[in-house]
Protein backbone atom coordinates (compact mmCIF):
# COMPACT_ATOMS: atom_id res chain seq x y z
CA UNK A 1 0.00 0.00 0.00
CA UNK A 2 1.47 3.27 -0.69
CA UNK A 3 -0.09 6.47 0.40
CA UNK A 4 1.15 9.82 -1.21
CA UNK A 5 0.95 12.55 1.06
CA UNK A 6 2.34 15.48 -0.85
CA UNK A 7 3.40 16.35 -4.42
CA UNK A 8 6.80 16.22 -4.17
CA UNK A 9 6.35 12.47 -3.51
CA UNK A 10 3.64 12.10 -6.64
CA UNK A 11 6.15 13.41 -8.83
CA UNK A 12 9.70 11.17 -7.75
CA UNK A 13 10.88 8.83 -10.08
CA UNK A 14 10.91 6.22 -8.58
CA UNK A 15 8.17 5.72 -5.78
CA UNK A 16 7.62 2.39 -4.67
CA UNK A 17 10.42 1.78 -2.23
CA UNK A 18 10.53 -1.65 -3.59
CA UNK A 19 11.04 -0.55 -7.52
CA UNK A 20 13.60 1.43 -5.86
CA UNK A 21 15.79 -1.68 -4.23
CA UNK A 22 14.89 -3.45 -8.01
CA UNK A 23 16.41 -0.78 -10.28
CA UNK A 24 19.22 -0.47 -7.80
CA UNK A 25 20.56 -3.48 -7.91
CA UNK A 26 20.27 -3.72 -11.72
CA UNK A 27 22.27 -0.49 -12.20
CA UNK A 28 24.75 -1.93 -9.56
CA UNK A 29 25.10 -5.29 -11.53
CA UNK A 30 25.92 -3.66 -14.68
CA UNK A 31 28.40 -1.28 -12.89
CA UNK A 32 29.74 -4.61 -11.68
CA UNK A 33 29.31 -6.35 -15.33
CA UNK A 34 32.81 -5.71 -16.52
CA UNK A 35 34.61 -7.68 -13.45
CA UNK A 36 32.99 -11.40 -14.46
CA UNK A 37 31.36 -11.09 -17.49
CA UNK A 38 33.58 -12.87 -20.82
CA UNK A 39 34.64 -9.78 -23.76
CA UNK A 40 31.83 -10.12 -25.63
CA UNK A 41 29.20 -9.94 -23.76
CA UNK A 42 30.70 -6.52 -22.57
CA UNK A 43 31.30 -5.81 -25.88
CA UNK A 44 27.74 -6.53 -26.48
CA UNK A 45 26.38 -4.38 -23.55
CA UNK A 46 28.40 -1.57 -24.69
CA UNK A 47 26.41 -1.22 -28.27
CA UNK A 48 23.05 -2.13 -26.58
CA UNK A 49 23.35 1.36 -24.68
CA UNK A 50 24.56 3.06 -27.69
CA UNK A 51 21.17 1.52 -29.35
CA UNK A 52 19.25 1.82 -26.58
CA UNK A 53 19.63 6.10 -26.81
CA UNK A 54 18.52 6.15 -30.70
CA UNK A 55 15.20 3.65 -29.81
CA UNK A 56 14.34 6.11 -26.89
CA UNK A 57 14.51 9.06 -28.84
CA UNK A 58 12.31 6.69 -31.98
CA UNK A 59 10.28 5.88 -29.05
CA UNK A 60 9.45 9.66 -28.56
CA UNK A 61 8.17 9.94 -31.37
CA UNK A 62 6.37 6.54 -32.57
CA UNK A 63 5.47 5.40 -29.47
CA UNK A 64 4.30 8.54 -27.87
CA UNK A 65 3.46 11.49 -30.01
CA UNK A 66 2.39 8.50 -32.57
CA UNK A 67 4.21 9.81 -35.85
CA UNK A 68 5.74 6.97 -37.83
CA UNK A 69 9.32 7.39 -39.06
CA UNK A 70 10.99 5.01 -41.38
CA UNK A 71 13.84 7.72 -42.01
CA UNK A 72 15.78 7.09 -39.06
CA UNK A 73 18.77 5.95 -40.86
CA UNK A 74 19.21 8.98 -42.30
CA UNK A 75 18.94 10.73 -38.96
CA UNK A 76 21.70 8.20 -37.70
CA UNK A 77 24.13 8.71 -41.17
CA UNK A 78 23.45 12.53 -40.77
CA UNK A 79 24.76 12.77 -36.61
CA UNK A 80 27.37 9.58 -37.46
CA UNK A 81 28.96 12.00 -40.30
CA UNK A 82 29.18 14.96 -38.99
CA UNK A 83 30.54 13.80 -35.52
CA UNK A 84 33.30 11.93 -37.97
CA UNK A 85 34.00 15.12 -39.60
CA UNK A 86 33.94 17.32 -36.49
CA UNK A 87 36.44 15.18 -34.87
CA UNK A 88 38.83 14.69 -38.15
CA UNK A 89 38.81 18.62 -37.22
CA UNK A 90 40.43 18.41 -33.85
CA UNK A 91 37.05 19.40 -32.02
CA UNK A 92 36.81 17.31 -28.95
CA UNK A 93 34.20 14.39 -28.07
CA UNK A 94 31.73 16.30 -26.28
CA UNK A 95 31.12 19.10 -28.70
CA UNK A 96 31.54 16.59 -31.55
CA UNK A 97 28.78 14.60 -30.15
CA UNK A 98 26.14 18.30 -29.39
CA UNK A 99 27.28 18.84 -33.03
CA UNK A 100 26.33 15.45 -34.08
CA UNK A 101 22.64 15.58 -32.07
CA UNK A 102 22.25 19.13 -33.23
CA UNK A 103 22.72 18.41 -37.40
CA UNK A 104 20.28 15.47 -37.02
CA UNK A 105 17.61 17.38 -34.89
CA UNK A 106 18.13 20.26 -37.50
CA UNK A 107 17.32 17.59 -40.24
CA UNK A 108 14.31 16.66 -38.12
CA UNK A 109 12.65 19.91 -37.95
CA UNK A 110 12.83 19.48 -41.74
CA UNK A 111 11.91 16.32 -42.11
CA UNK A 112 9.18 17.06 -40.06
CA UNK A 113 7.34 19.47 -41.49
CA UNK A 114 5.45 17.04 -43.95
CA UNK A 115 4.15 15.33 -40.47
CA UNK A 116 1.71 18.75 -40.30
CA UNK A 117 0.00 17.78 -43.69
CA UNK A 118 0.50 13.62 -43.40
CA UNK A 119 -0.38 11.17 -41.34
CA UNK A 120 0.33 7.73 -41.08
CA UNK A 121 1.29 5.58 -43.71
CA UNK A 122 1.98 8.32 -46.34
CA UNK A 123 3.97 10.18 -43.60
CA UNK A 124 5.76 6.54 -43.27
CA UNK A 125 6.50 6.40 -46.67
CA UNK A 126 7.79 9.92 -47.18
CA UNK A 127 10.34 9.78 -43.99
CA UNK A 128 10.81 6.43 -45.68
CA UNK A 129 11.83 8.42 -49.06
CA UNK A 130 14.43 10.80 -46.68
CA UNK A 131 16.08 8.13 -44.96
CA UNK A 132 16.57 6.10 -48.45
CA UNK A 133 17.85 9.88 -49.88
CA UNK A 134 20.49 10.04 -47.47
CA UNK A 135 21.99 6.68 -47.90
CA UNK A 136 22.34 7.53 -51.51
CA UNK A 137 23.97 11.21 -51.60
CA UNK A 138 26.19 9.70 -48.49
CA UNK A 139 27.36 6.82 -50.84
CA UNK A 140 27.68 8.91 -54.06
CA UNK A 141 29.45 11.64 -52.59
CA UNK A 142 33.25 10.70 -51.67
CA UNK A 143 33.76 14.40 -49.89
CA UNK A 144 30.88 13.19 -47.50
CA UNK A 145 31.46 9.60 -46.78
CA UNK A 146 34.91 10.11 -46.59
CA UNK A 147 35.85 8.00 -49.63
CA UNK A 148 36.28 4.41 -50.50
CA UNK A 149 38.01 3.75 -47.41
CA UNK A 150 35.37 5.50 -45.22
CA UNK A 151 35.88 7.78 -42.70
CA UNK A 152 38.73 7.45 -39.64
CA UNK A 153 37.39 8.30 -36.06
CA UNK A 154 39.99 8.71 -33.44
CA UNK A 155 39.02 6.76 -31.31
CA UNK A 156 38.63 7.40 -27.18
CA UNK A 157 42.16 7.01 -25.15
CA UNK A 158 40.85 4.77 -21.82
CA UNK A 159 41.87 7.13 -18.69
CA UNK A 160 41.82 5.50 -15.07
CA UNK A 161 43.91 2.66 -16.06
CA UNK A 162 40.77 0.86 -17.45
CA UNK A 163 40.85 -1.29 -20.32
CA UNK A 164 39.81 -0.27 -23.32
CA UNK A 165 36.67 -2.35 -23.57
CA UNK A 166 35.99 -1.91 -20.02
CA UNK A 167 36.43 2.13 -20.34
CA UNK A 168 34.28 1.71 -23.74
CA UNK A 169 31.94 -0.15 -21.43
CA UNK A 170 31.21 2.72 -18.64
CA UNK A 171 31.61 5.98 -20.72
CA UNK A 172 28.58 4.54 -22.99
CA UNK A 173 26.86 3.41 -19.77
CA UNK A 174 26.93 6.71 -18.26
CA UNK A 175 25.71 8.29 -21.47
CA UNK A 176 22.76 5.87 -22.16
CA UNK A 177 21.77 6.92 -18.23
CA UNK A 178 22.46 10.28 -19.02
CA UNK A 179 19.51 10.11 -22.18
CA UNK A 180 17.63 7.56 -20.16
CA UNK A 181 16.86 9.77 -17.59
CA UNK A 182 16.19 12.75 -19.96
CA UNK A 183 13.19 10.43 -21.60
CA UNK A 184 11.81 10.19 -18.24
CA UNK A 185 11.79 13.69 -17.63
CA UNK A 186 10.61 14.67 -20.78
CA UNK A 187 7.36 11.89 -20.78
CA UNK A 188 6.61 12.92 -17.47
CA UNK A 189 6.37 16.95 -18.12
CA UNK A 190 4.22 19.24 -19.60
CA UNK A 191 6.02 18.35 -23.23
CA UNK A 192 5.42 14.48 -22.66
CA UNK A 193 1.65 15.27 -22.05
CA UNK A 194 0.98 17.11 -24.83
CA UNK A 195 3.09 14.58 -27.18
CA UNK A 196 0.86 11.65 -26.17
CA UNK A 197 -2.26 14.17 -26.48
CA UNK A 198 -0.99 14.97 -30.03
CA UNK A 199 -1.02 10.84 -30.58
CA UNK A 200 -4.61 10.48 -28.86
CA UNK A 201 -6.58 12.83 -30.21
CA UNK A 202 -5.03 15.38 -32.07
CA UNK A 203 -8.23 17.83 -32.24
CA UNK A 204 -8.42 17.66 -28.71
CA UNK A 205 -4.80 18.61 -28.42
CA UNK A 206 -5.23 21.78 -30.29
CA UNK A 207 -8.75 22.86 -29.13
CA UNK A 208 -6.79 22.91 -25.29
CA UNK A 209 -4.23 25.01 -26.27
CA UNK A 210 -1.04 22.52 -27.69
CA UNK A 211 0.19 23.77 -30.68
CA UNK A 212 0.84 21.04 -32.87
CA UNK A 213 3.27 22.69 -35.55
CA UNK A 214 5.62 23.03 -32.68
CA UNK A 215 4.87 19.84 -30.83
CA UNK A 216 5.13 18.15 -33.76
CA UNK A 217 8.38 19.05 -34.70
CA UNK A 218 9.58 19.23 -31.65
CA UNK A 219 9.32 15.76 -31.38
CA UNK A 220 10.90 15.51 -34.59
CA UNK A 221 13.81 17.18 -32.97
CA UNK A 222 14.03 15.24 -29.76
CA UNK A 223 14.07 11.94 -31.38
CA UNK A 224 16.30 13.20 -34.05
CA UNK A 225 18.65 14.54 -32.33
CA UNK A 226 18.76 11.16 -30.15
CA UNK A 227 19.25 9.24 -33.33
CA UNK A 228 21.96 11.86 -33.86
CA UNK A 229 23.71 11.11 -30.66
CA UNK A 230 23.33 7.19 -31.41
CA UNK A 231 25.36 7.65 -34.86
CA UNK A 232 27.96 10.25 -33.38
CA UNK A 233 28.45 7.62 -30.39
CA UNK A 234 28.63 4.39 -32.88
CA UNK A 235 31.62 6.50 -35.08
CA UNK A 236 32.67 6.74 -31.87
CA UNK A 237 33.01 3.03 -30.68
CA UNK A 238 34.00 1.71 -33.80
CA UNK A 239 36.73 4.42 -34.98
CA UNK A 240 35.11 4.30 -38.86
CA UNK A 241 31.68 4.84 -40.62
CA UNK A 242 30.93 4.14 -44.05
CA UNK A 243 27.66 4.57 -45.75
CA UNK A 244 26.37 0.97 -46.31
CA UNK A 245 26.27 1.10 -41.84
CA UNK A 246 22.97 3.39 -42.88
CA UNK A 247 20.79 1.46 -45.13
CA UNK A 248 17.17 1.28 -45.24
CA UNK A 249 17.38 -1.94 -43.32
CA UNK A 250 19.01 0.06 -40.27
CA UNK A 251 15.87 1.87 -40.10
CA UNK A 252 13.61 -0.95 -39.84
CA UNK A 253 15.63 -2.47 -37.11
CA UNK A 254 15.60 0.57 -35.40
CA UNK A 255 11.64 0.50 -36.01
CA UNK A 256 11.53 -3.27 -34.90
CA UNK A 257 13.03 -2.24 -31.67
CA UNK A 258 10.66 0.26 -30.75
CA UNK A 259 7.69 -2.32 -31.69
CA UNK A 260 9.07 -5.43 -29.89
CA UNK A 261 10.29 -3.50 -26.75
CA UNK A 262 7.02 -1.83 -26.10
CA UNK A 263 5.26 1.62 -28.32
CA UNK A 264 5.17 4.41 -25.24
CA UNK A 265 7.84 2.95 -22.79
CA UNK A 266 11.28 3.70 -21.93
CA UNK A 267 11.88 0.49 -20.05
CA UNK A 268 10.89 -1.27 -23.43
CA UNK A 269 13.09 0.79 -25.65
CA UNK A 270 15.70 -0.61 -23.89
CA UNK A 271 14.58 -3.97 -23.95
CA UNK A 272 13.90 -3.60 -27.69
CA UNK A 273 17.79 -2.40 -28.17
CA UNK A 274 18.91 -5.35 -26.65
CA UNK A 275 16.51 -7.45 -28.58
CA UNK A 276 17.87 -6.08 -31.83
CA UNK A 277 21.19 -6.30 -30.61
CA UNK A 278 21.05 -10.30 -29.39
CA UNK A 279 19.11 -11.72 -31.86
CA UNK A 280 21.78 -11.24 -34.55
CA UNK A 281 24.27 -12.21 -32.23
CA UNK A 282 22.63 -15.30 -31.32
CA UNK A 283 21.85 -16.45 -34.87
CA UNK A 284 25.25 -15.29 -35.88
CA UNK A 285 25.86 -18.83 -37.23
CA UNK A 286 23.08 -18.47 -39.51
CA UNK A 287 22.97 -14.75 -40.85
CA UNK A 288 20.60 -15.20 -43.80
CA UNK A 289 18.15 -16.40 -41.04
CA UNK A 290 18.30 -13.15 -38.78
CA UNK A 291 16.00 -10.90 -40.89
CA UNK A 292 13.52 -14.04 -40.84
CA UNK A 293 13.37 -14.41 -37.16
CA UNK A 294 12.71 -10.53 -36.56
CA UNK A 295 9.90 -10.85 -38.97
CA UNK A 296 8.11 -13.91 -37.06
CA UNK A 297 8.66 -12.05 -34.05
CA UNK A 298 7.35 -8.81 -34.92
CA UNK A 299 4.02 -11.01 -36.32
CA UNK A 300 4.10 -12.99 -33.12
CA UNK A 301 3.81 -9.50 -30.61
CA UNK A 302 1.87 -8.05 -32.76
CA UNK A 303 -0.75 -11.13 -32.52
CA UNK A 304 0.06 -11.79 -28.58
CA UNK A 305 1.89 -8.98 -27.17
CA UNK A 306 1.00 -5.70 -28.83
CA UNK A 307 2.02 -3.81 -25.87
CA UNK A 308 5.59 -5.81 -26.75
CA UNK A 309 8.43 -7.12 -24.36
CA UNK A 310 7.87 -4.23 -21.54
CA UNK A 311 3.79 -5.44 -21.68
CA UNK A 312 4.76 -9.00 -20.86
CA UNK A 313 6.82 -7.63 -18.02
CA UNK A 314 4.54 -5.99 -16.69
CA UNK A 315 1.99 -8.47 -16.77
CA UNK A 316 4.28 -10.90 -15.14
CA UNK A 317 4.76 -8.27 -12.43
CA UNK A 318 1.46 -8.01 -11.83
CA UNK A 319 0.70 -11.72 -11.49
CA UNK A 320 3.62 -12.08 -8.85
CA UNK A 321 2.27 -8.94 -7.13
CA UNK A 322 -0.34 -11.36 -5.76
CA UNK A 323 1.68 -14.43 -5.72
CA UNK A 324 1.08 -17.29 -4.57
CA UNK A 325 -2.85 -15.90 -4.70
CA UNK A 326 -4.60 -16.21 -7.28
CA UNK B 1 -19.40 45.79 -24.09
CA UNK B 2 -20.06 42.07 -24.12
CA UNK B 3 -17.81 39.03 -24.38
CA UNK B 4 -17.75 37.69 -27.45
CA UNK B 5 -19.73 38.99 -30.52
CA UNK B 6 -21.27 36.92 -33.27
CA UNK B 7 -21.92 38.44 -36.34
CA UNK B 8 -23.32 37.78 -39.60
CA UNK B 9 -21.88 34.14 -39.47
CA UNK B 10 -22.08 31.85 -42.42
CA UNK B 11 -20.57 28.51 -43.36
CA UNK B 12 -21.47 25.84 -46.28
CA UNK B 13 -20.49 22.33 -46.68
CA UNK B 14 -20.83 21.96 -50.30
CA UNK B 15 -24.54 22.60 -50.75
CA UNK B 16 -25.38 22.67 -47.30
CA UNK B 17 -25.88 25.99 -45.85
CA UNK B 18 -24.93 24.95 -41.91
CA UNK B 19 -25.05 28.48 -40.67
CA UNK B 20 -26.42 31.47 -42.27
CA UNK B 21 -26.39 35.09 -41.43
CA UNK B 22 -25.93 33.92 -37.49
CA UNK B 23 -25.63 36.60 -35.08
CA UNK B 24 -25.47 36.49 -31.14
CA UNK B 25 -23.76 37.82 -27.87
CA UNK B 26 -22.41 36.71 -25.00
CA UNK B 27 -22.59 38.98 -22.16
CA UNK B 28 -19.92 38.97 -18.94
CA UNK B 29 -20.59 36.32 -16.88
CA UNK B 30 -23.91 34.82 -18.60
CA UNK B 31 -24.99 31.69 -19.37
CA UNK B 32 -26.41 31.51 -22.75
CA UNK B 33 -28.38 28.48 -24.08
CA UNK B 34 -28.49 26.92 -27.52
CA UNK B 35 -31.39 24.94 -28.77
CA UNK B 36 -32.52 23.93 -32.05
CA UNK B 37 -33.64 20.05 -33.69
CA UNK B 38 -30.54 17.89 -34.64
CA UNK B 39 -28.68 18.92 -37.71
CA UNK B 40 -29.46 23.11 -37.03
CA UNK B 41 -26.06 23.94 -36.88
CA UNK B 42 -25.32 24.04 -32.88
CA UNK B 43 -21.99 21.97 -32.92
CA UNK B 44 -21.03 24.29 -36.45
CA UNK B 45 -21.01 27.03 -34.47
CA UNK B 46 -18.85 25.43 -31.61
CA UNK B 47 -16.43 24.58 -34.30
CA UNK B 48 -16.68 28.04 -35.96
CA UNK B 49 -16.05 29.92 -32.28
CA UNK B 50 -13.17 27.29 -31.47
CA UNK B 51 -11.28 27.57 -34.76
CA UNK B 52 -11.85 24.22 -35.74
CA UNK B 53 -13.42 25.42 -38.95
CA UNK B 54 -13.38 28.40 -41.08
CA UNK B 55 -16.11 30.54 -41.27
CA UNK B 56 -17.28 31.90 -44.93
CA UNK B 57 -18.33 35.01 -44.10
CA UNK B 58 -19.12 36.85 -40.44
CA UNK B 59 -17.44 38.03 -37.71
CA UNK B 60 -16.31 36.77 -34.31
CA UNK B 61 -14.77 38.91 -31.27
CA UNK B 62 -14.16 37.83 -28.12
CA UNK B 63 -12.96 40.49 -25.63
CA UNK B 64 -12.85 43.11 -28.44
CA UNK B 65 -10.49 40.90 -30.94
CA UNK B 66 -11.31 38.88 -33.44
CA UNK B 67 -11.12 35.26 -33.93
CA UNK B 68 -11.27 34.59 -36.97
CA UNK B 69 -8.27 32.78 -39.05
CA UNK B 70 -6.66 31.83 -35.63
CA UNK B 71 -5.84 28.70 -34.89
CA UNK B 72 -7.59 26.54 -32.34
CA UNK B 73 -4.50 26.55 -29.45
CA UNK B 74 -4.04 30.30 -30.31
CA UNK B 75 -7.88 30.94 -29.75
CA UNK B 76 -7.25 28.79 -26.28
CA UNK B 77 -4.70 30.78 -25.41
CA UNK B 78 -7.02 33.77 -25.81
CA UNK B 79 -9.23 32.18 -23.13
CA UNK B 80 -12.22 29.94 -24.80
CA UNK B 81 -12.57 26.53 -23.68
CA UNK B 82 -14.53 23.73 -24.66
CA UNK B 83 -15.72 20.12 -24.36
CA UNK B 84 -17.21 17.84 -27.23
CA UNK B 85 -20.74 16.18 -27.79
CA UNK B 86 -18.84 13.02 -28.30
CA UNK B 87 -16.31 13.25 -25.71
CA UNK B 88 -12.78 13.67 -27.40
CA UNK B 89 -10.38 12.70 -24.47
CA UNK B 90 -6.68 11.37 -24.04
CA UNK B 91 -7.53 7.83 -23.53
CA UNK B 92 -4.63 6.33 -22.73
CA UNK B 93 -3.83 8.72 -19.67
CA UNK B 94 -5.06 8.61 -16.47
CA UNK B 95 -7.43 11.55 -15.51
CA UNK B 96 -5.49 13.48 -13.57
CA UNK B 97 -3.34 13.65 -16.46
CA UNK B 98 -5.90 14.73 -18.43
CA UNK B 99 -6.94 17.19 -16.34
CA UNK B 100 -3.17 18.66 -16.33
CA UNK B 101 -3.62 18.68 -19.98
CA UNK B 102 -6.04 21.45 -19.44
CA UNK B 103 -3.13 23.58 -17.84
CA UNK B 104 -0.54 23.11 -21.07
CA UNK B 105 -1.95 26.61 -22.26
CA UNK B 106 -0.55 27.87 -18.27
CA UNK B 107 2.93 26.45 -17.90
CA UNK B 108 5.59 28.71 -19.42
CA UNK B 109 7.21 26.74 -21.67
CA UNK B 110 10.56 25.82 -21.08
CA UNK B 111 12.27 22.51 -22.26
CA UNK B 112 14.78 23.21 -19.81
CA UNK B 113 12.85 23.22 -16.75
CA UNK B 114 11.08 19.66 -18.29
CA UNK B 115 14.47 18.09 -18.50
CA UNK B 116 16.17 18.99 -15.35
CA UNK B 117 12.77 17.68 -13.56
CA UNK B 118 12.14 21.53 -12.36
CA UNK B 119 9.06 20.52 -11.16
CA UNK B 120 7.73 23.85 -8.73
CA UNK B 121 5.30 24.95 -11.48
CA UNK B 122 4.10 21.64 -12.39
CA UNK B 123 3.34 21.50 -8.79
CA UNK B 124 1.21 24.68 -8.68
CA UNK B 125 -0.72 23.22 -11.88
CA UNK B 126 -1.40 20.37 -9.78
CA UNK B 127 -3.11 22.11 -6.95
CA UNK B 128 -5.26 23.72 -9.29
CA UNK B 129 -5.98 20.02 -10.84
CA UNK B 130 -6.99 18.94 -7.68
CA UNK B 131 -9.41 21.40 -7.19
CA UNK B 132 -11.34 20.59 -9.92
CA UNK B 133 -11.01 17.11 -8.74
CA UNK B 134 -12.49 18.09 -5.27
CA UNK B 135 -15.06 19.97 -7.17
CA UNK B 136 -16.52 16.81 -9.64
CA UNK B 137 -16.31 14.20 -7.49
CA UNK B 138 -13.29 12.66 -9.40
CA UNK B 139 -11.41 11.39 -6.36
CA UNK B 140 -11.69 7.95 -6.87
CA UNK B 141 -10.83 8.04 -10.38
CA UNK B 142 -7.94 10.05 -10.18
CA UNK B 143 -5.09 7.35 -11.44
CA UNK B 144 -7.76 5.68 -13.45
CA UNK B 145 -7.11 5.51 -17.43
CA UNK B 146 -9.81 7.32 -18.87
CA UNK B 147 -10.78 4.86 -20.94
CA UNK B 148 -11.61 2.33 -18.31
CA UNK B 149 -13.80 4.78 -16.79
CA UNK B 150 -17.54 4.78 -17.60
CA UNK B 151 -19.58 7.26 -19.70
CA UNK B 152 -20.74 9.84 -16.41
CA UNK B 153 -17.35 10.07 -15.12
CA UNK B 154 -15.51 10.59 -18.40
CA UNK B 155 -18.29 13.35 -19.46
CA UNK B 156 -16.82 15.11 -16.04
CA UNK B 157 -13.32 14.64 -17.04
CA UNK B 158 -14.19 16.56 -19.95
CA UNK B 159 -15.86 19.51 -18.20
CA UNK B 160 -12.81 19.22 -16.20
CA UNK B 161 -10.12 19.55 -18.39
CA UNK B 162 -12.11 22.52 -19.98
CA UNK B 163 -12.60 24.13 -16.84
CA UNK B 164 -8.67 23.33 -15.96
CA UNK B 165 -8.22 26.14 -18.70
CA UNK B 166 -9.23 28.59 -16.44
CA UNK B 167 -11.47 30.76 -19.42
CA UNK B 168 -13.28 33.38 -20.00
CA UNK B 169 -16.01 31.43 -22.08
CA UNK B 170 -16.77 27.43 -21.57
CA UNK B 171 -18.44 26.07 -24.73
CA UNK B 172 -19.85 22.92 -23.78
CA UNK B 173 -21.91 20.48 -26.41
CA UNK B 174 -24.34 18.95 -24.39
CA UNK B 175 -22.64 18.28 -21.02
CA UNK B 176 -25.60 16.36 -19.87
CA UNK B 177 -26.54 13.73 -22.91
CA UNK B 178 -26.63 10.26 -22.67
CA UNK B 179 -26.44 10.67 -18.43
CA UNK B 180 -28.62 8.87 -16.20
CA UNK B 181 -31.24 11.37 -14.51
CA UNK B 182 -29.22 11.46 -11.67
CA UNK B 183 -26.30 12.56 -12.91
CA UNK B 184 -28.04 14.93 -15.04
CA UNK B 185 -28.69 17.27 -11.93
CA UNK B 186 -25.48 16.96 -10.48
CA UNK B 187 -24.14 18.34 -13.67
CA UNK B 188 -26.80 20.87 -14.03
CA UNK B 189 -26.26 22.03 -10.28
CA UNK B 190 -22.10 22.13 -11.04
CA UNK B 191 -22.91 24.23 -14.30
CA UNK B 192 -24.43 26.39 -12.12
CA UNK B 193 -21.85 26.78 -9.61
CA UNK B 194 -18.98 26.98 -12.65
CA UNK B 195 -20.25 30.95 -12.89
CA UNK B 196 -19.75 31.69 -9.49
CA UNK B 197 -16.56 29.83 -8.53
CA UNK B 198 -14.82 30.72 -12.03
CA UNK B 199 -16.39 33.68 -12.93
CA UNK B 200 -16.72 32.30 -16.34
CA UNK B 201 -19.54 33.23 -19.26
CA UNK B 202 -21.11 29.88 -20.45
CA UNK B 203 -22.46 29.06 -24.04
CA UNK B 204 -24.39 26.11 -23.74
CA UNK B 205 -25.74 23.90 -26.31
CA UNK B 206 -28.55 21.57 -25.07
CA UNK B 207 -31.31 19.17 -25.99
CA UNK B 208 -32.69 18.51 -22.84
CA UNK B 209 -35.22 21.77 -22.91
CA UNK B 210 -36.72 21.74 -19.21
CA UNK B 211 -32.52 22.09 -17.80
CA UNK B 212 -31.49 24.56 -20.74
CA UNK B 213 -34.14 26.73 -19.98
CA UNK B 214 -33.94 25.98 -15.62
CA UNK B 215 -29.61 27.04 -16.50
CA UNK B 216 -29.77 29.85 -19.33
CA UNK B 217 -30.12 33.59 -18.23
CA UNK B 218 -31.05 33.74 -22.40
CA UNK B 219 -31.34 31.54 -24.79
CA UNK B 220 -31.12 31.54 -28.74
CA UNK B 221 -32.45 29.06 -31.37
CA UNK B 222 -31.41 28.02 -34.44
CA UNK B 223 -33.17 25.64 -37.07
CA UNK B 224 -31.65 25.03 -40.31
CA UNK B 225 -28.78 27.39 -39.38
CA UNK B 226 -31.08 30.13 -39.12
CA UNK B 227 -31.35 32.32 -35.90
CA UNK B 228 -35.23 31.47 -35.41
CA UNK B 229 -35.60 32.94 -31.88
CA UNK B 230 -33.82 34.85 -29.03
CA UNK B 231 -35.06 36.17 -25.59
CA UNK B 232 -35.58 34.79 -21.77
CA UNK B 233 -35.54 30.75 -21.92
CA UNK B 234 -40.01 31.41 -21.60
CA UNK B 235 -40.44 33.61 -24.75
CA UNK B 236 -38.22 31.48 -26.76
CA UNK B 237 -40.32 28.49 -26.01
CA UNK B 238 -43.11 30.65 -26.72
CA UNK B 239 -42.08 31.52 -30.29
CA UNK B 240 -44.10 30.04 -32.87
CA UNK B 241 -41.05 28.74 -35.15
CA UNK B 242 -39.62 27.18 -32.39
CA UNK B 243 -42.64 24.48 -31.64
CA UNK B 244 -42.90 24.74 -35.64
CA UNK B 245 -39.31 23.27 -35.73
CA UNK B 246 -39.60 20.89 -32.96
CA UNK B 247 -42.86 19.69 -32.99
CA UNK B 248 -43.80 20.38 -36.47
CA UNK B 249 -46.67 21.91 -38.42
CA UNK B 250 -50.59 20.39 -37.42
Amino acid sequence: MDLIENYKQELQLIRKPWTRVWVGAFVLLLLLLPWFAPEYIIYTSTLIFIYAVGVQGQNLLIGYTGQISFGQAGFLAIGAFTFGHLSRFGIPWPIGLLGAGLAAGLFGILVGFPSLRLKGPYLAIATLGFGIAVYQIFANSELLSGGRMGLVIQKLEPIFGLSRLNFNYYFYFLIALVFTLATYNIISSYVGRAFIAIRDNDIAAEVIGVNLTRYKLLAFAVSSFYTGIQGGLYGLLLGYLEPNMFTFMESITLFVAVIIGGLASVEGSIMGAAFVILVPQFFSEFKEMVPVVFGVTILLVLIFEPLGLYGRWFKMRLYFRNWPLR
Amino acid sequence: MPLLEVDDLSISFGGIQALAEVDFQVENGEILSVIGPNGSGKTTMFNCISGVYRPDEGLIRFREKSLLGLSPDSIAHRGVARTFQNLRLFLHMTVVDNLLLGRHIKFHKNLIHALLRLRREEIRHREVVEEIIDFLDLQAYRQTRVSDCPYGVQKRVEMGRALAMEPHLLLLDEPISGLTSEEKEETAYRINEIRGRYKTSILLVEHDLRIASRLADRMIALDYGKKIAEGSPEEVQRTPEVIKAYLGED
